[in-house]
Protein backbone atom coordinates (compact mmCIF):
# COMPACT_ATOMS: atom_id res chain seq x y z
CA UNK A 1 0.00 0.00 0.00
CA UNK A 2 1.23 3.65 -0.30
CA UNK A 3 2.67 5.40 1.75
CA UNK A 4 0.84 8.64 3.13
CA UNK A 5 2.21 11.18 5.54
CA UNK A 6 0.70 13.99 6.60
CA UNK A 7 3.48 16.92 7.83
CA UNK A 8 1.51 19.66 10.29
CA UNK A 9 2.08 21.46 13.64
CA UNK A 10 -0.78 21.14 16.14
CA UNK A 11 -2.03 24.65 16.61
CA UNK A 12 -2.70 25.13 13.15
CA UNK A 13 -6.17 24.76 12.06
CA UNK A 14 -4.98 23.87 8.08
CA UNK A 15 -3.67 20.40 9.26
CA UNK A 16 -6.74 19.80 10.52
CA UNK A 17 -8.68 20.24 7.54
CA UNK A 18 -6.03 17.37 6.34
CA UNK A 19 -6.33 14.98 9.43
CA UNK A 20 -10.17 15.12 9.30
CA UNK A 21 -10.40 14.18 5.17
CA UNK A 22 -8.28 11.35 5.78
CA UNK A 23 -9.97 10.05 9.07
CA UNK A 24 -13.67 10.79 7.37
CA UNK A 25 -12.31 8.32 4.56
CA UNK A 26 -10.76 5.65 6.64
CA UNK A 27 -7.25 6.22 4.99
CA UNK A 28 -4.39 5.60 7.11
CA UNK A 29 -1.34 7.98 7.18
CA UNK A 30 1.43 8.82 9.57
CA UNK A 31 1.44 12.40 10.83
CA UNK A 32 4.33 13.88 11.18
CA UNK A 33 4.79 16.87 13.62
CA UNK A 34 6.96 19.56 12.80
CA UNK A 35 8.16 21.10 15.71
CA UNK A 36 8.65 24.70 16.96
CA UNK A 37 7.11 25.20 13.81
CA UNK A 38 7.40 29.18 14.08
CA UNK A 39 10.71 28.93 14.85
CA UNK A 40 12.43 25.82 12.75
CA UNK A 41 11.54 24.53 9.17
CA UNK A 42 12.34 20.85 9.01
CA UNK A 43 14.36 19.90 5.98
CA UNK A 44 10.88 17.55 5.19
CA UNK A 45 9.16 20.99 4.96
CA UNK A 46 11.60 22.50 2.89
CA UNK A 47 11.72 20.02 0.51
CA UNK A 48 8.12 19.40 -0.33
CA UNK A 49 6.94 22.88 0.05
CA UNK A 50 9.18 25.10 -1.28
CA UNK A 51 7.63 28.03 -2.65
CA UNK A 52 5.80 28.65 0.97
CA UNK A 53 7.86 26.79 3.40
CA UNK A 54 4.62 26.33 5.08
CA UNK A 55 2.47 23.29 6.82
CA UNK A 56 0.69 20.68 6.33
CA UNK A 57 1.86 19.22 3.49
CA UNK A 58 0.86 15.68 2.31
CA UNK A 59 3.30 12.90 0.88
CA UNK A 60 1.40 9.83 -0.58
CA UNK A 61 3.79 7.40 -2.05
CA UNK A 62 6.83 9.73 -2.14
CA UNK A 63 5.26 13.44 -3.97
CA UNK A 64 4.59 16.29 -1.65
CA UNK A 65 1.42 18.54 -2.49
CA UNK A 66 1.16 21.29 -0.47
CA UNK A 67 -1.81 23.90 0.45
CA UNK A 68 -4.60 22.72 2.23
CA UNK A 69 -7.54 23.32 -0.04
CA UNK A 70 -5.77 21.27 -2.82
CA UNK A 71 -4.72 18.98 -0.65
CA UNK A 72 -8.43 18.21 0.28
CA UNK A 73 -9.10 17.86 -3.51
CA UNK A 74 -6.46 15.41 -4.71
CA UNK A 75 -7.36 13.41 -1.11
CA UNK A 76 -11.29 13.21 -2.43
CA UNK A 77 -10.01 12.49 -6.03
CA UNK A 78 -7.76 9.57 -4.86
CA UNK A 79 -10.32 7.94 -2.48
CA UNK A 80 -13.64 8.77 -3.48
CA UNK A 81 -15.32 6.57 -0.89
CA UNK A 82 -17.54 8.68 1.76
CA UNK A 83 -17.35 11.91 -0.87
CA UNK A 84 -16.63 15.03 0.72
CA UNK A 85 -17.97 16.81 -2.41
CA UNK A 86 -21.78 16.67 -3.85
CA UNK A 87 -21.89 14.36 -7.29
CA UNK A 88 -23.88 17.16 -9.06
CA UNK A 89 -21.59 19.68 -10.93
CA UNK A 90 -23.52 22.76 -9.60
CA UNK A 91 -23.54 21.63 -6.00
CA UNK A 92 -19.57 21.10 -6.52
CA UNK A 93 -19.88 24.74 -7.65
CA UNK A 94 -21.33 26.00 -4.71
CA UNK A 95 -19.39 24.29 -2.53
CA UNK A 96 -16.46 25.42 -3.82
CA UNK A 97 -17.53 29.18 -3.98
CA UNK A 98 -17.83 28.34 -0.03
CA UNK A 99 -14.43 26.73 0.71
CA UNK A 100 -12.49 29.67 -1.76
CA UNK A 101 -14.53 32.78 0.84
CA UNK A 102 -13.29 31.28 3.52
CA UNK A 103 -8.90 31.06 1.94
CA UNK A 104 -9.94 34.14 1.03
CA UNK A 105 -11.67 36.00 4.11
CA UNK A 106 -11.35 34.06 7.11
CA UNK A 107 -7.60 32.60 6.54
CA UNK A 108 -6.74 36.02 6.10
CA UNK A 109 -8.51 37.27 9.26
CA UNK A 110 -6.96 34.08 11.64
CA UNK A 111 -3.35 35.58 10.73
CA UNK A 112 -4.36 39.58 11.38
CA UNK A 113 -6.73 38.40 14.45
CA UNK A 114 -3.20 37.01 16.20
CA UNK A 115 -0.97 39.34 14.46
CA UNK A 116 -2.77 42.93 13.78
CA UNK A 117 -2.50 45.54 16.78
CA UNK A 118 -4.14 48.58 17.11
CA UNK A 119 -5.76 50.31 13.95
CA UNK A 120 -5.36 47.67 11.75
CA UNK A 121 -6.89 44.57 14.53
CA UNK A 122 -10.26 46.82 14.35
CA UNK A 123 -9.87 46.66 10.94
CA UNK A 124 -10.05 42.81 10.96
CA UNK A 125 -12.58 42.66 13.61
CA UNK A 126 -15.13 44.73 11.36
CA UNK A 127 -13.67 42.26 8.72
CA UNK A 128 -14.74 39.46 10.74
CA UNK A 129 -18.03 40.99 11.22
CA UNK A 130 -19.00 41.19 7.71
CA UNK A 131 -17.37 37.40 6.83
CA UNK A 132 -19.96 36.07 9.69
CA UNK A 133 -23.05 38.28 8.16
CA UNK A 134 -21.81 36.63 4.55
CA UNK A 135 -22.22 33.30 5.94
CA UNK A 136 -25.05 34.12 8.16
CA UNK A 137 -27.12 35.34 5.05
CA UNK A 138 -25.83 33.32 1.98
CA UNK A 139 -24.28 30.59 3.07
CA UNK A 140 -25.98 28.55 5.84
CA UNK A 141 -29.57 26.57 6.36
CA UNK A 142 -28.80 23.04 6.23
CA UNK A 143 -27.28 21.10 9.36
CA UNK A 144 -23.77 21.19 7.46
CA UNK A 145 -22.86 23.24 4.05
CA UNK A 146 -22.58 19.73 2.67
CA UNK A 147 -26.07 18.99 3.60
CA UNK A 148 -27.40 16.57 6.07
CA UNK A 149 -23.52 15.15 6.09
CA UNK A 150 -20.12 17.02 6.84
CA UNK A 151 -18.35 18.33 3.67
CA UNK A 152 -15.46 19.81 2.06
CA UNK A 153 -16.03 23.20 2.64
CA UNK A 154 -17.45 22.43 6.42
CA UNK A 155 -13.86 21.53 7.11
CA UNK A 156 -12.35 24.11 5.37
CA UNK A 157 -14.54 26.88 7.18
CA UNK A 158 -15.03 25.17 10.00
CA UNK A 159 -11.85 25.03 11.05
CA UNK A 160 -10.93 28.36 11.06
CA UNK A 161 -13.85 29.74 12.61
CA UNK A 162 -13.19 27.23 15.29
CA UNK A 163 -10.13 28.83 15.76
CA UNK A 164 -11.56 32.09 15.37
CA UNK A 165 -14.22 31.27 18.14
CA UNK A 166 -11.11 31.03 20.69
CA UNK A 167 -9.12 34.23 19.54
CA UNK A 168 -12.41 35.79 20.46
CA UNK A 169 -11.92 34.35 24.11
CA UNK A 170 -8.60 36.25 23.73
CA UNK A 171 -8.74 39.61 22.22
CA UNK A 172 -11.81 39.61 24.34
CA UNK A 173 -14.63 40.36 21.51
CA UNK A 174 -17.54 37.89 21.22
CA UNK A 175 -19.53 37.60 17.95
CA UNK A 176 -20.63 34.09 17.05
CA UNK A 177 -23.74 34.57 19.04
CA UNK A 178 -26.84 32.51 18.72
CA UNK A 179 -29.02 35.56 19.24
CA UNK A 180 -27.14 37.67 16.20
CA UNK A 181 -25.85 34.92 14.08
CA UNK A 182 -28.57 31.94 14.49
CA UNK A 183 -28.29 29.68 11.55
CA UNK A 184 -23.90 30.40 11.97
CA UNK A 185 -24.38 29.21 15.55
CA UNK A 186 -26.18 26.47 15.13
CA UNK A 187 -23.73 25.18 12.26
CA UNK A 188 -20.84 25.92 14.38
CA UNK A 189 -22.09 23.71 17.32
CA UNK A 190 -23.08 21.05 15.02
CA UNK A 191 -20.21 21.01 13.66
CA UNK A 192 -17.46 20.93 16.85
CA UNK A 193 -19.95 18.11 18.07
CA UNK A 194 -19.43 15.80 15.14
CA UNK A 195 -17.44 12.85 16.08
CA UNK A 196 -15.02 12.84 13.30
CA UNK A 197 -13.86 16.82 14.82
CA UNK A 198 -14.58 16.53 18.35
CA UNK A 199 -12.34 13.31 18.73
CA UNK A 200 -9.38 14.75 16.50
CA UNK A 201 -8.90 18.39 17.77
CA UNK A 202 -6.33 20.11 19.88
CA UNK A 203 -7.79 20.81 23.49
CA UNK A 204 -9.10 23.58 24.02
CA UNK A 205 -7.03 25.28 27.03
CA UNK A 206 -3.89 24.17 25.30
CA UNK A 207 -4.80 26.25 22.16
CA UNK A 208 -6.28 29.27 24.24
CA UNK A 209 -2.76 29.54 25.96
CA UNK A 210 -0.45 28.86 22.72
CA UNK A 211 -2.31 31.66 21.24
CA UNK A 212 -2.32 34.11 24.29
CA UNK A 213 1.18 34.16 24.59
CA UNK A 214 1.72 34.31 20.78
CA UNK A 215 -0.65 37.26 20.98
CA UNK A 216 0.79 39.03 24.30
CA UNK A 217 4.57 38.52 22.45
CA UNK A 218 3.56 40.22 19.03
CA UNK A 219 1.66 42.94 21.52
CA UNK A 220 4.52 43.59 23.22
CA UNK A 221 6.89 43.82 20.17
CA UNK A 222 4.37 46.09 18.58
CA UNK A 223 4.78 48.69 21.79
CA UNK A 224 8.43 48.32 22.13
CA UNK A 225 8.92 49.07 18.10
CA UNK B 1 -28.39 21.72 -24.73
CA UNK B 2 -28.63 24.19 -21.56
CA UNK B 3 -28.05 27.40 -22.13
CA UNK B 4 -25.11 29.24 -21.32
CA UNK B 5 -24.22 33.25 -20.46
CA UNK B 6 -21.13 34.67 -19.61
CA UNK B 7 -21.60 38.30 -17.78
CA UNK B 8 -18.31 40.33 -18.32
CA UNK B 9 -16.51 43.04 -18.66
CA UNK B 10 -13.93 44.26 -21.01
CA UNK B 11 -11.21 45.34 -19.09
CA UNK B 12 -11.05 42.22 -16.96
CA UNK B 13 -8.66 39.36 -17.09
CA UNK B 14 -11.29 37.09 -14.49
CA UNK B 15 -13.85 37.81 -17.30
CA UNK B 16 -11.48 36.44 -20.18
CA UNK B 17 -10.14 33.52 -18.17
CA UNK B 18 -13.58 32.07 -18.64
CA UNK B 19 -14.11 33.79 -22.52
CA UNK B 20 -10.73 31.58 -23.20
CA UNK B 21 -11.65 27.92 -21.15
CA UNK B 22 -15.29 28.34 -23.24
CA UNK B 23 -13.38 29.25 -26.92
CA UNK B 24 -10.91 26.20 -26.18
CA UNK B 25 -13.88 23.91 -25.28
CA UNK B 26 -15.71 25.01 -28.17
CA UNK B 27 -18.55 25.88 -25.92
CA UNK B 28 -21.22 28.21 -27.61
CA UNK B 29 -22.57 30.84 -24.97
CA UNK B 30 -23.59 34.52 -25.02
CA UNK B 31 -21.88 37.28 -23.42
CA UNK B 32 -23.11 40.15 -21.74
CA UNK B 33 -21.02 43.26 -21.16
CA UNK B 34 -21.51 44.84 -17.59
CA UNK B 35 -20.49 48.66 -17.01
CA UNK B 36 -18.78 48.02 -13.48
CA UNK B 37 -19.82 51.64 -12.86
CA UNK B 38 -23.10 50.92 -13.38
CA UNK B 39 -23.97 47.32 -11.96
CA UNK B 40 -26.79 45.76 -13.70
CA UNK B 41 -29.52 44.05 -11.14
CA UNK B 42 -29.31 41.24 -12.53
CA UNK B 43 -25.61 41.28 -11.56
CA UNK B 44 -26.39 41.84 -7.81
CA UNK B 45 -29.20 39.15 -8.32
CA UNK B 46 -26.75 36.53 -8.96
CA UNK B 47 -23.60 37.63 -7.13
CA UNK B 48 -24.87 39.23 -4.15
CA UNK B 49 -21.59 37.79 -2.08
CA UNK B 50 -19.16 39.89 -4.17
CA UNK B 51 -21.40 41.68 -6.59
CA UNK B 52 -18.72 40.89 -9.30
CA UNK B 53 -17.81 39.81 -12.41
CA UNK B 54 -17.29 37.25 -14.24
CA UNK B 55 -21.01 35.52 -13.57
CA UNK B 56 -20.76 32.00 -15.55
CA UNK B 57 -25.02 31.05 -16.14
CA UNK B 58 -25.48 27.56 -17.04
CA UNK B 59 -29.34 26.67 -17.72
CA UNK B 60 -29.80 30.02 -15.52
CA UNK B 61 -27.83 28.72 -12.50
CA UNK B 62 -25.35 31.07 -11.53
CA UNK B 63 -21.42 30.61 -10.97
CA UNK B 64 -19.11 33.11 -9.70
CA UNK B 65 -15.32 33.51 -8.90
CA UNK B 66 -13.41 32.50 -12.24
CA UNK B 67 -11.34 29.92 -10.61
CA UNK B 68 -14.27 28.14 -9.60
CA UNK B 69 -16.05 28.47 -13.01
CA UNK B 70 -13.26 26.75 -14.08
CA UNK B 71 -13.60 23.78 -12.44
CA UNK B 72 -16.89 23.76 -13.25
CA UNK B 73 -16.38 24.11 -16.72
CA UNK B 74 -13.97 21.28 -16.94
CA UNK B 75 -16.45 18.82 -14.68
CA UNK B 76 -19.26 19.57 -17.54
CA UNK B 77 -17.49 19.49 -20.75
CA UNK B 78 -14.54 17.42 -20.12
CA UNK B 79 -13.18 17.96 -23.79
CA UNK B 80 -10.31 19.36 -24.19
CA UNK B 81 -9.25 18.81 -20.81
CA UNK B 82 -7.78 21.82 -19.05
CA UNK B 83 -6.13 20.12 -16.14
CA UNK B 84 -3.89 16.73 -16.63
CA UNK B 85 -5.08 13.40 -15.86
CA UNK B 86 -2.73 11.95 -13.04
CA UNK B 87 -4.13 13.45 -9.58
CA UNK B 88 -0.83 14.18 -8.44
CA UNK B 89 -0.20 16.17 -11.30
CA UNK B 90 -3.91 17.93 -11.34
CA UNK B 91 -2.41 18.71 -7.65
CA UNK B 92 0.81 20.07 -8.76
CA UNK B 93 -1.78 21.97 -11.78
CA UNK B 94 -4.24 23.56 -8.69
CA UNK B 95 -1.36 24.45 -6.37
CA UNK B 96 -0.39 26.68 -9.36
CA UNK B 97 -3.39 28.00 -10.52
CA UNK B 98 -3.97 29.23 -6.56
CA UNK B 99 -0.74 30.46 -6.69
CA UNK B 100 -1.37 32.76 -9.77
CA UNK B 101 -5.06 33.65 -8.47
CA UNK B 102 -3.35 34.61 -4.94
CA UNK B 103 -0.32 36.41 -5.78
CA UNK B 104 -1.40 37.97 -9.20
CA UNK B 105 -3.97 40.26 -7.48
CA UNK B 106 -0.39 42.20 -6.26
CA UNK B 107 -0.27 43.80 -9.93
CA UNK B 108 -3.58 45.27 -8.61
CA UNK B 109 -2.51 46.65 -5.81
CA UNK B 110 0.15 47.88 -7.49
CA UNK B 111 -2.18 49.70 -9.91
CA UNK B 112 -4.76 50.97 -7.31
CA UNK B 113 -1.91 52.54 -4.51
CA UNK B 114 1.23 54.80 -4.86
CA UNK B 115 4.33 54.95 -2.44
CA UNK B 116 4.73 52.78 0.67
CA UNK B 117 2.22 50.59 0.01
CA UNK B 118 2.51 50.04 -4.00
CA UNK B 119 6.53 49.79 -3.23
CA UNK B 120 5.04 46.57 -1.11
CA UNK B 121 2.85 45.28 -4.05
CA UNK B 122 5.58 45.89 -6.91
CA UNK B 123 8.17 43.22 -4.16
CA UNK B 124 4.90 40.88 -4.18
CA UNK B 125 4.65 41.13 -7.74
CA UNK B 126 8.32 40.74 -8.26
CA UNK B 127 8.64 37.29 -5.82
CA UNK B 128 5.18 35.66 -7.70
CA UNK B 129 7.75 35.64 -11.20
CA UNK B 130 10.22 34.91 -9.40
CA UNK B 131 8.69 31.55 -7.93
CA UNK B 132 6.94 30.96 -11.31
CA UNK B 133 10.37 31.32 -13.43
CA UNK B 134 12.55 29.12 -10.74
CA UNK B 135 9.57 26.29 -10.81
CA UNK B 136 8.57 26.84 -14.12
CA UNK B 137 8.26 22.89 -15.48
CA UNK B 138 11.04 22.36 -17.74
CA UNK B 139 10.70 21.69 -21.87
CA UNK B 140 7.03 22.84 -21.39
CA UNK B 141 5.41 25.05 -24.28
CA UNK B 142 2.37 25.99 -21.39
CA UNK B 143 2.47 24.95 -18.12
CA UNK B 144 0.17 22.48 -19.03
CA UNK B 145 2.00 21.22 -21.55
CA UNK B 146 1.49 21.29 -25.17
CA UNK B 147 -1.52 22.72 -25.05
CA UNK B 148 -3.21 25.57 -22.59
CA UNK B 149 -4.28 24.36 -19.19
CA UNK B 150 -5.98 25.83 -16.11
CA UNK B 151 -2.52 27.67 -14.80
CA UNK B 152 -1.45 29.25 -18.11
CA UNK B 153 -5.61 30.66 -18.39
CA UNK B 154 -5.25 31.79 -14.75
CA UNK B 155 -1.70 33.60 -15.96
CA UNK B 156 -3.38 35.36 -18.53
CA UNK B 157 -2.93 38.83 -16.52
CA UNK B 158 0.45 38.35 -16.05
CA UNK B 159 0.61 37.83 -19.65
CA UNK B 160 -1.28 40.58 -21.26
CA UNK B 161 -2.51 43.43 -18.33
CA UNK B 162 0.71 43.27 -16.20
CA UNK B 163 2.59 44.91 -19.28
CA UNK B 164 -0.12 47.88 -19.12
CA UNK B 165 -0.25 48.22 -15.43
CA UNK B 166 3.62 48.60 -15.65
CA UNK B 167 3.76 51.21 -18.45
CA UNK B 168 1.28 52.97 -16.31
CA UNK B 169 2.77 53.25 -12.99
CA UNK B 170 5.99 53.28 -14.51
CA UNK B 171 7.60 50.26 -13.14
CA UNK B 172 9.72 47.18 -15.32
CA UNK B 173 9.07 43.93 -13.70
CA UNK B 174 8.92 42.01 -16.34
CA UNK B 175 12.98 41.74 -17.46
CA UNK B 176 13.57 39.44 -19.86
CA UNK B 177 17.27 38.88 -18.16
CA UNK B 178 15.38 38.39 -14.94
CA UNK B 179 12.77 35.74 -16.77
CA UNK B 180 13.60 34.78 -19.63
CA UNK B 181 11.53 31.45 -19.35
CA UNK B 182 8.00 33.17 -18.49
CA UNK B 183 8.59 36.32 -21.27
CA UNK B 184 9.13 33.46 -23.72
CA UNK B 185 5.51 31.60 -21.92
CA UNK B 186 3.99 35.20 -22.49
CA UNK B 187 4.64 34.54 -26.24
CA UNK B 188 3.77 31.52 -26.38
CA UNK B 189 0.47 31.95 -24.89
CA UNK B 190 -0.52 35.58 -26.37
CA UNK B 191 0.33 34.17 -30.15
CA UNK B 192 -1.97 30.82 -29.63
CA UNK B 193 -4.86 31.82 -32.21
CA UNK B 194 -7.64 31.02 -29.69
CA UNK B 195 -5.88 33.74 -26.80
CA UNK B 196 -4.76 36.01 -29.51
CA UNK B 197 -8.33 36.24 -31.47
CA UNK B 198 -9.89 36.78 -27.70
CA UNK B 199 -7.66 39.68 -26.08
CA UNK B 200 -9.04 43.03 -25.40
CA UNK B 201 -7.15 45.54 -27.57
CA UNK B 202 -3.49 46.85 -25.41
CA UNK B 203 -4.25 50.45 -26.17
CA UNK B 204 -7.59 50.96 -24.96
CA UNK B 205 -6.86 49.34 -22.19
CA UNK B 206 -3.98 51.39 -21.42
CA UNK B 207 -6.51 54.66 -22.16
CA UNK B 208 -9.17 52.88 -19.72
CA UNK B 209 -6.90 51.63 -16.82
CA UNK B 210 -4.82 55.18 -16.95
CA UNK B 211 -8.19 57.15 -16.52
CA UNK B 212 -9.53 54.92 -13.73
CA UNK B 213 -5.96 55.35 -12.07
CA UNK B 214 -6.50 58.84 -12.43
CA UNK B 215 -9.92 59.02 -11.12
CA UNK B 216 -8.23 57.06 -8.17
CA UNK B 217 -5.78 59.40 -7.21
CA UNK B 218 -8.31 63.04 -7.98
CA UNK B 219 -7.88 64.92 -4.74
CA UNK B 220 -11.15 65.00 -2.45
Amino acid sequence: MAEVKVLGAWPSPFGYRVIWALKHKGVKFEYIEEEDHLNKKSKLRLQSNPVHQKVPVFIHDGKPVAESTVILEYIEETWPQNPLLPQDPYERAMARFWIKLGEDKATTLFFAFIRAVGEDHEKATNEWKELLQILEKHGLGKKFFGGEEIGMADLALGSVVCWLEIFEEIVGVKMIEAVSFPRLHQWIQNFKQEPLIKDNIPDRQKLVSFFKHRREAIVAAAKAS
Amino acid sequence: MEEVKLHGAWPSPFSYRIIWALQLKGIPYEYVEEDLSNKSSLLLQYNPVHRKIPVFLHGGKPVCESMVILEYIEEVWPNNPLLPNDPNERAVARFWAKFADDKGLSMWKMFRTEGNEQEKARTECQEMLRQLEEHWPAGKKFFGGGSIGMVDIALGGVAHWLPVIEEIVGVNILDPLAFPKLLKWIYNFKEEPIIKQNLPDQNEMFLFLKKQREILFLSP
